[in-house]
Order: C-alpha cells, then sequence, then structure tokens
C-alpha cells in the first residue's frame, strides 16, 4: 500500500471517510516509511504501537460517525510540544528523560480531531537554530541533494525534523513551532508548505518556551490546503495561555477560492538585500508574475526598519530565552550533574545539559538584561520592534498581503556555516520580521535553484488574516505548479 | 562595550553555567561579535517610540478565583532527579 | 524644605533615641510587607492556597514550572490589591506591568519571581500609627505590589540535603513597601498591627503570621540626629511581633556598636535567628544579585479602568481611622477606648450593637472592662465569646431601668459569661431582681432600726457618717437587691435629714 503515501492530507481523509483503507493501513504505511528513513533522523521518539492503537480507535470512530476532522491522519509533532506520557526532550540533553503528565493544547486539539501521533520530530536543540544542527539527538538530513552531489544537506530549522519529514513523506503532516522563521525558512529549504499564524491564534500551552512573545506554532505540510486543513484544527482560543486570543476559527479550507482579482499585494523595496543570489531575485519576479496574472494589483511598498529586524530579534529572543530556560536546574527534571554545593550542581547541570548555541543565547540574553545594559539593548530593541510593527500597519493601508522570498538561498551543506553564528542567523533575515509584528506568514514551495534544490516565497499577511493568506498562496502554488520531489536515496 | 573574560565569567555565574577558564576567550570573542553586529540599533531614532508589550491587540485574560489544580504531588514529583518523603532533595542550602 | 524633609523634621522631634557612648542615636526603619492575598486559588494557577497539606499537593503544573506552563492572573487577587490600595488613601495606578525577577533558588521553580517592579498596582499611600503617648506617627507608603511568594526548603531534615515544598509556590502577595519613617522597635510593632487591622477590615489578608500570611522584612539604618541616613542593613522575614521587635533593637545596637568603634556598615540582608536573639549575614545573599527584571513576556500589561476602581472604592468598608474618629465624635469616647474597640472590626461591631440605642459610654466601658477582661482571662476571640452583643445589651438594659445595680448586674454578668445564658433568666431564675417596693425596704429599715437602737441614737445626736452604715446592713438584710439609692432616701426621711 505504498501508494498511500502519496495521498495528500486532503486526499487521504477523503480517501478514509470513503473507506477506500483504514486508518490503521494508513498508519502502518507511515510508519514502514519512517522505519526505512532513519538515515534521515527525522524523529526522536516513534511510537509506532501508540500509533497503531490511535489509528484503530479512529476507524471505530469512522465506522461509528463519529469521525473528527483529522479523523486517522498519522502526524509527525515537533517535539517542543509536550505529549502526555511520550518522551519530550526540545532537543536537549538536559530534559533527559523528561515524560509529562499533560498534553500540549494544541497537539490536544490534534488529537481530539482524530489524528495519530507517529512520533516526536527532531529539531534544533530549544528549536534556537537555523540548521537543525544544534539538536542533542543529532541534526536532521535533508531529504533533498544538489544535483550531481551526494553532500548531505541541513533541511533548515528549527522545525528540520518536522520539514524534512513531512518532505520525505515520514508523516502526512506535522506541526512546527516558528519563534523566527523556524517553520517557514526549513518549509523552503525543503519544498514543504510552512505556515506561522498570527502570534495569539494557536495556544502556547504546553509547548517548551524558547521566546514567549514570538513563539507560535503552525502547519507544515505538502500543499495549501493540508495547512489550511491543519491549522484550523490546531488553532483556538486557551484560556490557560494570557497571550492566545479569543476570536473564532474561521474555515481555512474555504477560503482557497483560487480568486485574488483585486488583491492588493506588496513588493517591500527592503526585501531586496545586498548580495541576494540572482535566482532567488528571479523567483520573487516570477512569484509577483504568477499573483499578476491571476489579477492581483502589485504594489511597491516600504518597510524602512526591515534591516533592523534581525539585530533586533536577536537581543529580545536570547533575552526571554535566557529567563524562559532558568527552569532548567536539575531539581523538579530532566538531568541533573553532582556537584559540591547547591550552585555548582545548578552549574555542572546546566554547562552539561545545553548545547553550546542554546549557551551562547543564555550568556547573550543575561548580559542585555543584567544592570546597567537593560536600557541600551532590550528596551531600545523593543522600541524597535515597535517600528517594525508599525512599517507592516502602514503598508496594510495600502495591500493586503505582502511578497517575499523566504530564504536568502537554498539549503547548504552540513557544518558548512556553524563556525559563524551571524551568518547563520541571516538564514531567517525574511522571517523575523513577521514574528516581531506577530503577523501571519506563509511559505511555498516555488521552484528549484540551478543546483536543484527547492526554494520559497513567502506571503505576509494582516494579524488575524489568515484566510487572505491562505487564499493568496493557494494561487501563488497552484501557479509555480512546484512538482519536483527529492531523490529517495535514503530508502536504498 | 566589550565583553572581556572577566564578564563573561560573571555573566556565566549569574545564567548558572558553568565555563570553564580556556572557554572564556572564545566565548567572549562570540558575544562580542553579536553584540558588535546589534550595535548597528544605534542608528535607530527611538527617542518617541513606545516599547512593543505585546505582538497582539489584547486585554490581559484573568482567571475567576476558583481551586482548578492541585492534588497531583505524582506527576509533579515524578520527573524529579531526586525525591524524599514527597520532597525535591537538592544539595544543602545555607542561608 | 521638600516633602521628604518636612517629613523627617517631624520625625525627628518624635524619635525615640538610643544613648550610645558617643551620643545619642536614631534608628530609622523603613518596612516590606508580604501579605498574602486572602483568596482561595494561587495569583496565576488554580492551585489552593490553604495552609500546610501534604507536601507538593497544593501545587499544580505551572506552579511546578513545568516546560511549557504558562501564567493567568487570578481576578480576584487583582481586586484585592485595589481594595488594599484603597484602603492605604493611595494611588492606584490603572496600568501596571508584572516583571520577571530573574534569579536561581531551589524553591523558586521558574528560576524568576512574577512581581511589578517598575509600574506596581498600587503608588503613594500612608498608615496612620497611633502612638502610646497619644501621638500619631504617619508612616507613607511607598508603593504595593502584587507577586508570587515562593515555595519553602526544610534545611534541618536530612545532614547534607535541603528538601523543597512548593506548597506555596504561586500563592498571591502583596508587598507593601513603607518609606523609612519609623523611628523605634515599638513604632514598628505598632505600625505592623495597624496595617493588619486595615487589611483585616478589608478582609484582603487574614493577618495570620503564625501560618505567614503576613512577613515583614525591616530595613535598619542609625544615625545621629540632624544627620543624613545611614547605610541600612534588610533583616529577612521576621514573623512575629516579638521577633520584630528583638530583631530591630539587636540589629540597631549592633550597628551603633560598629560605628562607635570606629568602623561601618555594609549594607547587606541579615537573618534574625529568634534562638540566639541575633542578626547574622545571610550566606545564600552574599552574591551580590542581578535580578534582570523585564516585563514577563507570558503577560500582558494589567489595564484597570476608572469606573471599576471607583466601583471598588464604593464598597469598601468604614475603615479603622473613620470608625475611631466617629466613635470619638458620634458617641463621645476617649480616643483610648475607640482605638481600644476598633482595632478588629470584629469589635467594633460588637461594641457598635451593643451601644445601638443605649448610652455609648457604658457600653464602652462594659464592652473594654468586663467583656475583653473576662476573654482575656480565658483566652478567647471576640468572636468566640459566649456572650452576644444583643445578651451584653439587655444586661445594660436592666441595669438602666435599675432592675439591676452595677453590683448585681457585674454579678450576673459573671454568670452570662459562664452559662451562656440570658440575663433575663438568670435574673427570674436566682430571684436577682433590685427591690425597689418601698414596703419591703421600709420593712428591712424598722428591723434595722430595731435591732440597733444605740447607733440610731447616734444619728440623731447628729453623727451623719454613721447612715452608710445603716445603707449597707439594709443591703446585707435585702441580700444586695435593695436599689441603694431608695435606702438612702428613705433613712433620710425616717432620720429626717
Amino acid at each position: 500500500m505504498s501508494d498511500l503515501i502519496e495521498l495528500d492530507l486532503a486526499a487521504a481523509r477523503d480517501g478514509l471517510r470513503a473507506k477506500e483503507f483504514s486508518a490503521v493501513e494508513l498508519t502502518e504505511a507511515y510508519l514502514a516509511e519512517m522505519a526505512r528513513g532513519e538515515a534521515l533522523n527525522c524523529f526522536i521518539t516513534q511510537v509506532p504501537e501508540r500509533a497503531v492503537e490511535m489509528a484503530r480507535a479512529s476507524d471505530g470512530r469512522l465506522a461509528d460517525g463519529t469521525a473528527g476532522m483529522l479523523e486517522g491522519i498519522p502526524l509527525g509533532i515537533k517535539d517542543l510540544f509536550c505529549t502526555k506520557d511520550v518522551l519530550t526532550t526540545a532537543a536537549s540533553h538536559i530534559l533527559d528523560g523528561f515524560t509529562p503528565a499533560y498534553e500540549s493544547t494544541v497537539s490536544a486539539n490534534l488529537w481530539g480531531a482524530g489524528a495519530v501521533l507517529l512520533g516526536k520530530l527532531n529539531l534544533d536543540e530549544f528549536a534556537m537554530g537555523s540548521s537543525n544542527e544544534t539538536s542533542y539527538y543529532g541534526g536532521v538530513v535533508n531529504p533533498w541533494r544538489r544535483k550531481d552531489d551526494d553532500a548531505p544537506l541541513v533541511p533548515g530549522g528549527s522545525s528540520g525534523g518536522s520539514a524534512a519529514a513531512v518532505a520525505a513523506r515520514l508523516c502526512l503532516a506535522a506541526t512546527g513551532t516558528d519563534t523566527g522563521g523556524s517553520i517557514r525558512q526549513p518549509g523552503a529549504l525543503t519544498g514543504t508548505v510552512g505556515m506561522k499564524p498570527t502570534y495569539g491564534r494557536c495556544s502556547r500551552w504546553g509547548i517548551v518556551a524558547f521566546a514567549s512573545s514570538l513563539d507560535q506554532a503552525g502547519p507544515m505540510t505538502r500543499s495549501v490546503r493540508d495547512a489550511a486543513i491543519l491549522l484550523q484544527a490546531m488553532a483556538g482560543h486557551d484560556t490557560m495561555d494570557s497571550t492566545s486570543v479569543d476570536r473564532p476559527v474561521p474555515d481555512y479550507s474555504a477560503a482557497l477560492t483560487g480568486d485574488i482579482r483585486g488583491l492588493r499585494v506588496g513588493i517591500p523595496a527592503e526585501y531586496r538585500v545586498d548580495g541576494m543570489p540572482p535566482e532567488i531575485e528571479k523567483l520573487w519576479q516570477a512569484g509577483q508574475q504568477w499573483l499578476r496574472d491571476g489579477g492581483a494589483e502589485l504594489i511597491d511598498i516600504n518597510l524602512p526598519h526591515t534591516k533592523y529586524a534581525l539585530p533586533a530579534y536577536y537581543i529580545v529572543a536570547p533575552a526571554e530565552a535566557s529567563s524562559n530556560l532558568a527552569r532548567y536546574d536539575g531539581v523538579k527534571y530532566g538531568l541533573r550533574m553532582p556537584g559540591k554545593d547547591l550552585i555548582e550542581m545548578y552549574e555542572n547541570t546546566r554547562a552539561e545539559g545545553f548545547g553550546a548555541e542554546v549557551k551562547r543565547r543564555i550568556l547573550i540574553g543575561t548580559y542585555v538584561l543584567s544592570a546597567g545594559y537593560y536600557d541600551a539593548y532590550y528596551l531600545r530593541a523593543q522600541r524597535v520592534r515597535t517600528l517594525i510593527a508599525e512599517d507592516f500597519r502602514a503598508a496594510y493601508d495600502k495591500v493586503d498581503v505582502i511578497l517575499t522570498p523566504t530564504t536568502p538561498g537554498p539549503a547548504f551543506a552540513i557544518g558548512a556555516r556553524t563556525d559563524d553564528p551571524i551568518s547563520m542567523y541571516l538564514n531567517d533575515v525574511f522571517t523575523v520580521p513577521a514574528n516581531l509584528a506577530g503577523l501571519p506568514g506563509i511559505s511555498v514551495p516555488a521552484g528549484l535553484s540551478e543546483s536543484g534544490l527547492p526554494l520559497g516565497l513567502q506571503l505576509i499577511g494582516r494579524a488575524f488574516d489568515e484566510e487572505t493568506l491562505f487564499r493568496a498562496a493557494g494561487v501563488l502554488e497552484q501557479a509555480a505548479g512546484f512538482a519536483a520531489r527529492p531523490q529517495t536515496w535514503w530508502k536504498d | 562595550m566589550t565583553v572581556d573574560n572577566e564578564t563573561v565569567r560573571r555573566i556565566a555565574r549569574l545564567a548558572r553555567i558553568a565555563v570553564k577558564d580556556e572557554e572564556l576567550p572564545p566565548l567572549a570573542g562570540e558575544l562580542n561579535a553579536i553584540l558588535g553586529w546589534v550595535e548597528q540599533l544605534n542608528e535607530v531614532d527611538i527617542a518617541q517610540v513606545a516599547p512593543m508589550t505585546s505582538a497582539v491587540q489584547t486585554t490581559l485574560k484573568q482567571r475567576d478565583d476558583a481551586v482548578t489544580a492541585g492534588h497531583i504531588p505524582d506527576d509533579i514529583l515524578k520527573n524529579a532527579p531526586e525525591t524524599e518523603l514527597g520532597f525535591f532533595v537538592v544539595p544543602k542550602v545555607v542561608e | 524644605m521638600s516633602i521628604e524633609e518636612i517629613y523627617d523634621a517631624k520625625h525627628d522631634a518624635g524619635g525615640e533615641l538610643i544613648a550610645g557612648a558617643t551620643g545619642d542615636w536614631e534608628i530609622i526603619i523603613g518596612m516590606e510587607v508580604h501579605a498574602q492575598i486572602a483568596s482561595r486559588a494561587k495569583l496565576f494557577s488554580g492551585a489552593p492556597t490553604d495552609f500546610g497539606g501534604e507536601p507538593n499537593d497544593h501545587v499544580s503544573l505551572v506552579d511546578a514550572a513545568m516546560p511549557g506552563m504558562l501564567p493567568v492572573i487570578n481576578n480576584f487577587c487583582v481586586e484585592q490589591a485595589v481594595r488594599t490600595g484603597l484602603g492605604l488613601k493611595a494611588e492606584i495606578n490603572l496600568y501596571s506591568v508584572f516583571d520577571r525577577k530573574n534569579y536561581f533558588y531551589p524553591d523558586l521553580p521558574q528560576g524568576y519571581q512574577i512581581s511589578q517592579f517598575k509600574y506596581p498596582i498600587v503608588g503613594r499611600g500612608e498608615v496612620r500609627v497611633d502612638l502610646p503617648d497619644g501621638g500619631t506617627r504617619v508612616v507613607r507608603i511607598e508603593r504595593l505590589h502584587l507577586e508570587q511568594d515562593a515555595g519553602k526548603s526544610l534545611h534541618d531534615q536530612h545532614p547534607s540535603m535541603s528538601y523543597v515544598d512548593l506548597n506555596r509556590s504561586g500563592v498571591a502577595l502583596m508587598e507593601i513597601v513603607s518609606q523609612p519613617d519609623i523611628r523605634s522597635a515599638e513604632e514598628a510593632t505598632l505600625y505592623l498591627e495597624k496595617l493588619r487591622t486595615i487589611l483585616r477590615y478589608l478582609g484582603t489578608c487574614d493577618g495570620n503570621m503564625q501560618e505567614g500570611s503576613m512577613r515583614a522584612d525591616i530595613n535598619v539604618s542609625v544615625r545621629k540626629p540632624g544627620t543624613s541616613l545611614g547605610t541600612r542593613c534588610e533583616i529577612k522575614n521576621v514573623n512575629s511581633m516579638r521577633f520584630i521587635r528583638q530583631a530591630i533593637d539587636y540589629e540597631a545596637r549592633r550597628q551603633i556598636d560598629i560605628l562607635e568603634d570606629g568602623g561601618e556598615i555594609h549594607q547587606e540582608t541579615r537573618l534574625y535567628d529568634p534562638g540566639k536573639g541575633e542578626t547574622r549575614a545571610m550566606r545564600s545573599k552574599e552574591e551580590s544579585h542581578d535580578y534582570r527584571y523585564f516585563p514577563d513576556p507570558d503577560l500582558l500589561p494589567l489595564e484597570l479602568t476608572q469606573p471599576w476602581v471607583d466601583d471598588i472604592a464604593r464598597g469598601l468598608p468604614e475603615l479603622p481611622d473613620e470608625k475611631k474618629a466617629r466613635f470619638i465624635d458620634a458617641f463621645g469616647l476617649s480616643p483610648y477606648d475607640a482605638s481600644v474597640l476598633v482595632a478588629e472590626r470584629e469589635t467594633a461591631d460588637f461594641y457598635e450593637a451593643v451601644a445601638r440605642g443605649r448610652d455609648p459610654k457604658i457600653a464602652a466601658n462594659w464592652v473594654i472592662t468586663n467583656l475583653f477582661g473576662a476573654l482575656n482571662e480565658i483566652g478567647k476571640t471576640i468572636a468566640e465569646s459566649p456572650v452576644s452583643a444583643e445578651q451584653l445589651g439587655s444586661l445594660l438594659d436592666l441595669l438602666a431601668d435599675k432592675t439591676l445595680s452595677s453590683r448585681l448586674a457585674k454579678d450576673v454578668f459573671e454568670i452570662m459569661f459562664e452559662t451562656g445564658d440570658d440575663p433575663q433568666k438568670i435574673v427570674e431564675d436566682r430571684g436577682l431582681k433590685q427591690v425597689t417596693d418601698t414596703g419591703a425596704i421600709e420593712a428591712a429599715i424598722d428591723r434595722v432600726m430595731a435591732e440597733n437602737p444605740d447607733k440610731v441614737e447616734e444619728v440623731k445626736a447628729g453623727k451623719d457618717k454613721l447612715l452608710g452604715w445603716f445603707v449597707g446592713q439594709v443591703m446585707k438584710a435585702t441580700q444586695g437587691k435593695a436599689n441603694p439609692q431608695i435606702v438612702n432616701e428613705m433613712l433620710r426621711g425616717k432620720f429626717d435629714l
């Protein structure tokens, strides 16, 4: 039944409802793919027995007519979402052996809709990274390779395991989280759709926190329609999250009308950065043409503070992270390393438990919040953030969505950028502004680089206007007709 | 504002991360590179700008004063590295 | 003069000085009182706040700082902070912000405490403290903010390990910060008592110091009168009035001794050791702290509306200062009696129920002297009084209509206190009714006169003083039930006086 994995979420759902195959069959097809895809290192934890059990329950509900909107759909969950009685690691040594007694709101929503858990997906440690190379459980390998080159490439990050697993068909769809581009950037680097909703759209309750004011969960899928369906199930108000917004969740799939006539699309001059590869510029031009062909109106806009987004982000995110990660102290859960006294126990535990990038960010965050530096760094960055949000607000007086490239380039070789943190940070130059402003963004696979690697285009929408975003993304997807697939070398 | 080895040591102490002496110079170098890079924010005129307090336009959510949680000591303690008699156990604290 | 200087000058005038080898010293005290809000659930979680419990039983996933857990504020706690602010005559800040105060400690599971640093919910206010000399000390309140309590570390259960219980972790506290306006250990306890009274009137904190519902951090410094403020030391977490007095006295003397020996005071955090009766520097606080406060990104700013605050203000009870003023003005009580009666809301309510429609001064006298005296003897509170306000009121009615003499009334009160019976019942059952029947009294007088002809002669000869003896004999003959005034009048009639 290996053709089952070729069905996208929408098609699989229809097939399940039509009883063309069972949820158990579908789940077992994916479990087989997972077993053959070990070389990609997508999963930190696999739960095959539990998956089959859940699928069996789904078959029961499909039979008795009580099926939920995701009944029997096998999903991978980024290992940043706490899952009840299933190891949850954040890809960090410091959470050794941690099995939560609770389920994150987003994953609980998915199980409530009938979805099946295949396992927990690899990521950068605590979601800090853009290449998935900081995971304590080893890096994820991108299913894509350059043409005529076997060098392993990164899948992007931090939701690299999610992106790679979706691209390699190891799961039907996956959850990700996006703090500075962690859904959209790996989506672009693996030829998948990655969608970050408006901040507050999905509950953060039960998701291991990285930077609270920026973190947002979202779907990672094979198509825009799948993203719309998955977000529908993930989103919603949660009284347990003070920053979750109490608004009804619209029918996102219904927004995919294919009609963007009269839609005003902003093209921000500031995203034409120095040294941008010609193939990225070319793709961006193509995207503009596709939308114009669909009847949209293209409007040049300015987002003057764009260049300050990345440096502001690298103050705000580490500052919040330094505080959020203080709870990992060897007392309540996870790793404990001995020490001659309490302070040494803390210091040894945290030195051993956190990897280099996490430590670097904790130290930066601690520094920028420390006495005498708070105003110069943190407060200044939060003011710049206000300006960035105002840039977008002004732009949305004139346009409905904004089109940009998702990344400045395609996937790069494992190890190529690990020596230079700043060059690594620059991967997120186009994705970070939407996080700082809390806006929804989606990356749609739109073409291949000269080296044969996928590239993505990003649409950024108004706050809580995911519908327009999906509508435009659907047209972009259709026009781009991206059908390329990686060679399945990992199955050899 | 350059970070020297002593500053790294102090910050690492605040963050409760053990850092060996030989790790200090490379860490100082990395932190300086990052801090030097974020210096470009000083170009921005922020005199009239309020710091962002939240990415969402909404009001603070509140809960009613009702007991809805607790009485789950097993769940609270089950992942702890060391417990005794229902307590978390840590190396002795001297006050 | 600035407002600070005016206050300073006022305080200098009233300060209590300590004699040192080099002259007099003045103690300067500021207090940070942590008052637990009387809520059912914690400040940011739904876990219970009940005192005690099995270790780690009153703990939610949020209080234990499990990964991914988020705070949601308890609206009742916000309201209590505002009520308290209004009760302290303080500014209510319609915009306040929750910050994280970052430090590592095993009883602080998040690695930070959610508190309010830059923008507290309540600003400047004041507490008026009655001093024993009849004066009043106005202690200015700098601010009141909301914050989470920490858990508890037990250090004496194991030789090399500490045990941590998170039951208190996340309990809502109001930190009430005073200006350094307090000038003696006694004033410090009076201030705390007054604050406690206000909180209990408002119902925002139960004021139970034994259970840790109120604790004080005390900032102490000393100076020669008229000079600028000295370096202060902070004594952490003192939880009884007696310890507060002892800790301040010890600490002031310690600082004076150092200064007089030519030393200097280092600003530090100290701990009071009740066993040794001394303060010592806290080892865990030796390292200078850098709390890295920043707004908690899990919470938005707390925004209140003026109409909501006004609504709360309208619902405030009469507070002790106003009540005391009314007792003095409307009831003619002495400031001392009024202070005693308003110290607890229950007492004041009891008194008012007794005084309603009766002579307020007599009522005050009975409540303070007789009832409080009797309650003190058996160690009970007014809420546990065996005599209700209605019963005490009826007793006063019997006194007023001369059914009982004041001596009989005292006897009846004692029986009431013991049995809980109504005074009418006691009077009837025991025949304690005052005799106002002139016939019966006259008969007794005649009998006493007949039995004591010599004394009768003496009175007739002009020895008026013996009249008192006759009154006493008649009272005795009537088992004390005769109305002494009638006896007196009738005797005078018999002797033509």
